[in-house]
């Protein structure tokens, strides 16, 4: 029972990462029609972004000090960042130590802005396209904003710590009654997965529940008649693009102290989403969302000790082992409807 | 001529002559003359182009008749690697059985994946090829150790049984070979203040890439072809006339993955190793960017796209910074750096900002690919050359002839 519930916790915060950005995908694909494969870029993009942020607090000058001396003799320099300067040691360090949940109030507009270039710039055009060019093309978009942020970055991984609070982990399965030191969980990994859980939340009541959610769903629905009654559709859609990059660009930036971020994440994370997607149903956002942490959940039981020593390997395959089985039973995933992207 | 029309025929001639001269076709710059750099002349890159000229072509038969995108053919070219180094290590060096131990297994992993992803089409299709190629990576790097060694890649050792061969006696690793010609020995002449490197493996991959390539033309001239095509056309429709596809697509489909086989096949032979990162999902869209660069559907189009990318991945990687001061020493010395700079961002590392640029480039403004693009040229050319007062006369050409049978 505890091993069970170690397991679901553990798959919560990837299922989570998977969730987020599967949902942006079918948002995109839901009211664009368009098949997103830079949408992984988006997620790195959001990554780099807590990196940004965090180098930007911490840009120091330097003093010198001439009471102490380095081991080479010379007269020792300390480093101070502005941040601490301006506005005192102990808010300036809680203003860095706290960089990485700053970054989404920093990466929200960013990746809104880079989502609505995106849009207009290119995807625009390939509305009327057939859907093997919009994978390719931003395919394509995809490399060149992994080797835009390698320029800038460089190709290691850049670690970026959580905030203070959050890092070690806690004993989850005390609180619930079981022996301690069975269910320990990282602070982190649990605000990971409430933040997710508010994004989908604010995501889905957004659509449910403002008027504009309501023109946008109409407008998945029926695009046309939409667009009859008068209604611009097309820039809400453009704005719903936006939305969905900041979701995306949400979801890396928190998970940037889980898996430090390097240029290629986001192709790592495309992958698997584009099967959550599939393995949900494609254009259904719940069926996104379930399906995110159904996997997620699935993967950290295969990872398990004894379902390894059964089926050596499953650990590895097993998100797509399921996504293979799920086309071939439920051809349409498990949400998705009828006529969508069935050619 | 063996079954083409003339057309084809003359199109086949001179793709055996360029590929017979390409050893001194790409070494079109004397040594020292400060172009050198761009020869591409080299048995590596020759080769290089041959095998993935082949894995393009294959790739084309899928995606350019049927239209189904896979995003999973690496998988093929990786098994082909890995079918092939076994046959080096138990059986013999020579490189005919590797090759063909290679398309076999490939056929065979092409059989079970086309058969299960086939029954899907669009982007789950797509999604389908790229979840199994992913399998045959994450099963490599994992519990398939014993068979493919892992991150080390399958290597060949002294110790390895090698039957046929006998023992041997020799400290060194035995090469590979046919019939006792080994693939890395060249012979070099030296003329026109150049060195022209014939080499074995080269020929080798070229004269199978040819053969490919007859194949293909048949294939996209026959009715099975044309059955293709119109399942890219309209499946539904050949559906509702009482037609099952499946079989036409399932064979394109193992056709396709055997010409990837072949192509990791060729991989192996030409150097005795193989890993896993072959099977990598970015080395599928390789395939896809190759084909599409240079012209999806046609013949000639992946073989252009596989040259082009091949050859610009080679020369655009050694130009550094160093090499691009040299190009740019007579600017002033301010606007030097700045070109350098921008240019230094396209080259050397920067190669795969270059590639998706002008992959975004093509798919946007230019979908039928380079072959397209020659195409149009040689409209404009012909509409340039045309006398403005002749426009207005009805051409002979335009008309339709009773005596004249259309293309």
């Amino acid at each position: 029972m505890d091993g069970i519930l170690l397991q679901i916790l553990n798959g919560l915060d990837k299922g989570s990462a998977y969730a987020l950005i599967a949902l942006g995908l079918t948002l995109i694909f839901g009211t664009l029609g368009v098949v997103n494969f830079a949408h992984g870029a988006i997620f790195m993009i959001g990554a780099f972004c807590a990196v940004t942020l965090s180098r930007l607090l911490s840009l120091s000058f330097e003093t010198v000090d001439p009471t102490k001396t380095d081991f080479l003799g010379n007269p020792a320099t300390i480093k101070t960042p502005y941040v601490e300067a301006w506005f005192g040691p102990e808010f300036g360090g809680a203003l860095i130590d706290w960089a990485v949940p700053l970054a989404i109030l920093f990466s929200i507009p960013v990746m809104i802005v880079v989502g609505y270039v995106m849009e207009r710039g290119l995807i625009k055009h390939f509305y009327k396209r057939p859907h093997a060019d919009q994978i390719l093309v931003t395919f394509g978009l995809a490399i060149v904003l992994q080797e835009v942020i390698k320029y800038f970055y460089g190709a290691n991984p850049i670690s970026t710590p959580a905030p203070e609070v959050f890092i070690g982990s806690f004993d989850f399965g005390m609180m619930l009654g079981f022996d301690p030191n069975v269910i320990i969980y990282p602070y982190w990994r649990l605000v990971y997965f409430l933040f997710a859980a508010v994004i989908i939340g604010a995501v889905f009541s957004f659509l449910r529940f403002t008027t504009f959610g309501m023109v946008v769903r109409a407008g998945m629905a029926d695009r046309e008649t939409v667009g009859l009654l008068g209604i611009d559709i097309d820039r809400r859609f453009t704005i719903m693009f936006g939305l969905a990059a900041a979701v995306a660009g949400m979801a890396g930036v928190m998970y940037a102290p889980i898996l430090s971020p390097n240029y290629h994440m986001g192709m790592d994370f495309l992958v698997l989403s584009f099967v959550v997607v599939v393995v949900g149903g494609m254009g259904s956002l719940p069926g996104a969302v379930a399906a995110g942490f159904l996997l997620g959940i699935l993967e950290s039981f295969a990872s398990m000790n004894e379902v390894k020593s059964i089926l050596p390997g499953i650990d590895q395959i097993v998100i797509y082992l399921v996504a293979i089985i799920i086309l071939l039973t439920r051809p349409r995933g498990l949400m998705g409807k009828r006529g969508v992207m069935e050619e | 001529m063996l079954g083409l029309n003339k057309k084809d025929a003359t199109f086949l001639l001179i793709v055996v002559l360029l590929t017979l001269f390409t050893p001194i076709i790409m070494q079109p710059f004397a040594a020292n003359s400060g172009l050198d750099q761009f020869n591409g002349g080299y048995p590596d890159l020759m080769q290089k182009v041959a095998i993935f000229g082949i894995f393009a072509v294959g790739f084309n038969i899928l995606f350019g008749l049927t239209g189904y995108l896979s995003f999973g053919h690496a998988a093929f070219l990786g098994v082909g690697s890995y079918a092939a180094v076994w046959m080096f290590k138990l059986l013999t060096m020579n490189v005919i059985p590797a090759i063909l131990l290679a398309m076999v297994v490939s056929g065979l992993l092409a059989v079970v994946i086309g058969f299960i992803s086939l029954r899907r089409s669009g982007i789950y299709f797509s999604i389908l090829t790229l979840a199994f190629a992913q399998m045959c990576y994450k099963l490599a790097y994992s519990v398939l150790t014993p068979i493919t060694n892992g991150e080390t890649g399958l290597q060949l050792a002294l110790s390895d049984p090698r039957i046929l061969d006998g023992t041997n006696e020799s400290a060194s690793l035995p090469v590979t070979n046919i019939f006792g010609l080994a693939m890395n020995s060249s012979y070099k002449v030296e003329a026109l203040n150049r060195v022209f490197t014939f080499n074995v493996g080269f020929y080798f991959c070229g004269i199978v890439a040819i053969l490919a390539f007859y194949i293909a033309i048949r294939l996209f001239r026959s009715p099975f072809g044309m059955m293709l095509r119109a399942v890219k056309t309209n499946q539904q429709r050949m559906n509702y006339m009482g037609l099952n596809t499946r079989p036409y697509t399932l064979a394109a489909f193992v056709i396709s993955g055997m010409y990837a086989g072949l192509a990791g096949g060729l991989l192996a032979a030409m150097d005795p190793l193989a890993g896993a990162d072959r099977m990598l999902w970015t080395a599928s869209g390789e395939v896809v960017i190759m084909t599409i660069l240079g012209g999806a559907g046609t013949l000639m189009g992946p073989v252009l796209g596989a040259g082009v990318i091949k050859y610009l991945e080679n020369i655009f990687s050694k130009i550094n910074e160093s090499v691009l001061h040299s190009w740019f020493h007579w600017l002033p010395d301010g606007l030097e750096h700045a070109v350098v700079w921008v240019f230094a961002r396209f080259t050397g590392e920067g190669w795969h900002l270059t590639l998706g640029l002008t992959f975004m480039l093509v798919v946007t403004f230019l979908p039928g690919g380079l072959v397209e693009g020659t195409r149009r040229i040689k409209s404009l050319m012909a509409r340039l050359r045309r006398p403005k007062a002749g426009r207005t006369e009805p051409k002979a050409d335009d008309q339709p002839s009773p005596f004249k049978k259309p293309l």
